[in-house]
């Protein structure tokens, strides 16, 4: 096995970079980022209009964000991959095609979580800034976000290894992230299949497992900071 | 663009293509099922076991699985795994359907990994008295297991479970990356063999949802009939 | 100022206040008291709109303030509202807590803000907490920013929702020794209270309130030593008053 990790360890990592596109593990951690970064305010706006006051802005959202949680992934990267170039006329490569699947899917699930933020903050919270006369959307913006958001700090860590797990769909579409290049390694050595594979699966262990650990460790520092402990609660009396 | 063929849906080749996808994704997610909850439910009873050696042994199968994704799992027992095995049984799989035996281990021990965890948690659920008491009857660690902490569990963990059975639903549309000949596999195939992308993927997305649909209306049932009813 | 005519409110079927008339004058210190369930806090509650009324009419300096059209953030931030649960937002700091509506609503300068918010600190006594957040705190602590953090807005009129009856005994004190300042300053207070010695101390009015309705307004003297209403004396005689004088 070393033999082949020696030979192929660049390709794996960076695929053919400088002399290509830029590929394997590289690729994949990129790749992941970015759709978390896109997708993280696309789930904020999305899970804020789940909790709107008014229908008109909930149904539909509702709606949207219901679909996409009920089908594959694979179903959206194959929306985007047959529909897309047709609807905006502009004909995306395979990072384009995954990175806006990627954004739409994790979009939605984003949503969710806010969501649940969001419902999570007491409702004290909003009645003491409401009393206070701000409006809805300055009380969301100051009081409730605020306070939501701080707390899925590990949620998103979870979130960005959940992505890194989803790009690895990007083989079926011929994007040269990492299980592409591991495959394209088994092409070219092709009796050590069950090498290669493990390898590919050891490389997604450790980087998802070393983020879940992160993720773990944010949790602890998070549980100390000053302005995100959990107000003690006290006695509820009588109204 | 062409205007849209229901008739394309309704009958004729395209049609039986899609549908067979249908029979085959709701057969790779029932074989899963059927094999994956008895795993499950073994890996939880290891992650819990009073035995320290066996707790390590169920979190590194729990942690191994779930920090892959399920794609490179179906490689790996697809293109690595047949190769471990004896001339002879290599070959018997090759004569059969190596593509759906590979997608169904793959998924299984995937899916097993989530499942545990969910019954773990519905155990853990369970306040620790319950097991005391089967203790002080004189049950074993298992018999306690099995006619005390277990059947409090399920109407805990069943609505995860079915949680998890969604997902599960939605996974097998990854089985495509090895040939097994499920509903996206037939829908890209109908694609390609008739440029109808647009009939092709309704079929799958709604063929999806439906099946999601049914999941979630039976979670929501059981939450309904067995609401949890704590001491 | 704040009128009551004829005021009904339903929380479904089960009716919360009944035939609500009453009067609040500007200058008023007005103490509402009476049993578990008898719909105090709700009625406080529907003077600055967090909840609503069904029937009848609540005015607030000759506006009805249940009105549609009405702008509803504009009118709240001329009220002050403290919870029984304080309700500091956890993520700012004290000082922070108090400038954030005076800089969003009123757009004062953060220099101005800051100023007022440290003199409210001084004035409830919590100056050098001004950059603690809430989870320093203790309880009279925070509940006594919850009030700097009202009277940043410069309210006419003041709502206290069970102010004290979340602390712990020993912190009760502090916190209604801030309410009676504030009486001094000629503010209409409308107090929801278990604490009777405070009431008969600070208040110029008591409102007795039972099953949604009111039963009995008094001044305190008459209403501590001479309750007409039979369930007025027996709730008198439940509860103890550690200020009573014989």
């Amino acid at each position: 096995m070393t033999e082949l990790i020696q030979t192929y360890w660049l390709y794996f990592l960076v695929g053919q970079y400088p002399k290509g596109p830029l590929g394997g593990l590289a690729l994949t951690v990129l790749l992941a980022g970015l759709a978390l970064v896109l997708a993280l305010p696309l789930g904020v706006a999305l899970g804020l209009a789940r909790v709107s006051p008014f229908r008109i802005i909930r149904w539909p959202v509702t709606a949207l964000v219901f679909t996409v949680r009920g089908v594959p992934l694979l179903m959206v990267v194959f929306w985007a991959y047959f529909f897309l170039p047709s609807v905006t006329g502009v004909k995306t490569d395979q990072f384009g095609t995954m990175l806006i699947a990627l954004v739409v899917f994790d979009g939605a699930y984003l949503a969710e979580i806010v969501r649940a933020g969001i419902r999570g903050v007491p409702k004290g919270q909003f009645e003491s800034a409401r009393s206070l006369g701000l409006s809805y959307a300055q009380t969301m913006r100051r009081v409730i976000l605020p306070q939501a958001l701080r707390h899925m700090l590990p949620s998103l860590v979870n979130q960005f290894v959940a992505t890194i797990k989803e790009t690895s769909l990007g083989y079926i579409i011929g994007l040269t992230e990492v299980s592409f290049i591991a495959a394209q390694i088994n092409t070219q050595v092709f009796t050590r299949g069950t090498e290669v594979y493990l390898l590919l699966g050891l490389t997604y262990f450790v980087l998802c497992f070393g983020l879940s650990r992160f993720a773990f460790w944010l949790e602890q520092r998070l549980a100390r900071r000053k302005d995100l402990q959990p107000l003690p609660q006290p006695l509820k009396a009588s109204a | 663009m062409p205007p849209f063929d229901f008739a394309l849906l309704q009958h004729g080749q395209y049609h039986d293509w899609l549908v067979s996808g249908l029979w085959v994704s709701l057969l790779l997610a029932g074989l899963t099922l059927v094999f994956a909850l008895p795993l499950a439910v073994l890996v939880a009873l290891l992650r819990i076991s009073p035995l320290a050696l066996l707790r390590w042994l169920g979190a590194a199968y729990v942690e191994g699985i779930r920090n892959v994704p399920l794609l490179a799992h179906l490689l790996f027992w697809y293109f690595g795994a047949p190769e471990l095995l004896p001339e002879a049984a290599r070959q018997w799989l090759y004569a059969g359907n190596i593509e759906l035996a590979s997608a169904v281990v793959a998924l299984t021990l995937y899916t097993a990994a989530y499942m545990a965890e969910d019954i773990r948690s519905g155990i853990r659920a369970i306040p620790l008295v319950q097991f005391e008491a089967g203790r002080a009857l004189g049950f074993g660690f298992l018999a306690t297991m099995r006619r005390v902490i277990l059947p409090q569990a399920l109407r805990v963990t069943v609505p995860p479970l079915i949680s998890q059975t969604l997902n599960l639903w939605k996974n097998t549309s990854i089985a495509t990356v090895i040939g097994v000949a499920e509903m996206m596999y037939q829908a890209a195939k109908v694609e390609s063999t008739s440029f109808r992308s647009v009939e092709a993927f309704a079929f799958a997305t709604s063929a999806y949802l439906a099946v999601s649909l049914v999941i979630t209306g039976l979670g929501a049932w059981y939450h309904h009939r067995y609401p949890v009813r704590t001491a | 100022m704040i009128r009551f005519d004829q005021v009904n409110k339903w929380f479904g079927s089960y009716q919360a206040l009944l035939d609500i008339n009453e009067t609040i004058a500007e200058g008023e210190v007005v103490v509402v008291c009476g049993p578990s369930g008898s719909g105090k806090s709700t009625l406080i509650r529907t003077i600055n709109r967090l909840e609503a009324i069904q029937s009848g009419t609540i005015s607030i300096g000759g506006q009805d303030i249940h009105r549609k059209g009405l702008d509803v953030n504009a009118f709240r931030s001329h009220i002050g509202f403290v919870f029984q649960q304080f309700n500091l937002f956890p993520h700012l700091s004290a000082i922070d807590n108090c400038t954030l509506a005076p800089m969003a609503l009123k757009r004062l300068s953060p220099t101005v803000a800051r100023e007022r918010a440290l003199a409210l600190l001084d004035r409830v006594g919590l100056a050098h907490k001004a950059n603690a957040y809430p989870s320093e705190l203790s309880g009279g602590q925070q509940q006594r920013v919850a009030i700097a953090r009202a009277l940043a807005m410069q309210p006419p009129i003041m709502l206290f929702d069970e102010p004290t009856s979340a602390l712990d005994p020993e912190m009760v004190g502090e916190v209604l020794l801030v309410i009676r300042d504030l009486v001094r300053d000629g503010m209409t207070l409308v107090v929801v209270t278990h604490e009777m010695g405070f009431a008969r101390e600070v208040a110029h009015r008591v409102l007795f309130m039972d099953q949604g309705r009111v039963l009995e307004r008094a001044t305190p003297d008459d209403f501590f030593n001479r309750p007409q209403h039979p369930r007025a004396q027996q709730f008198l005689s439940d509860i103890r008053t550690p200020f009573a004088v014989a």
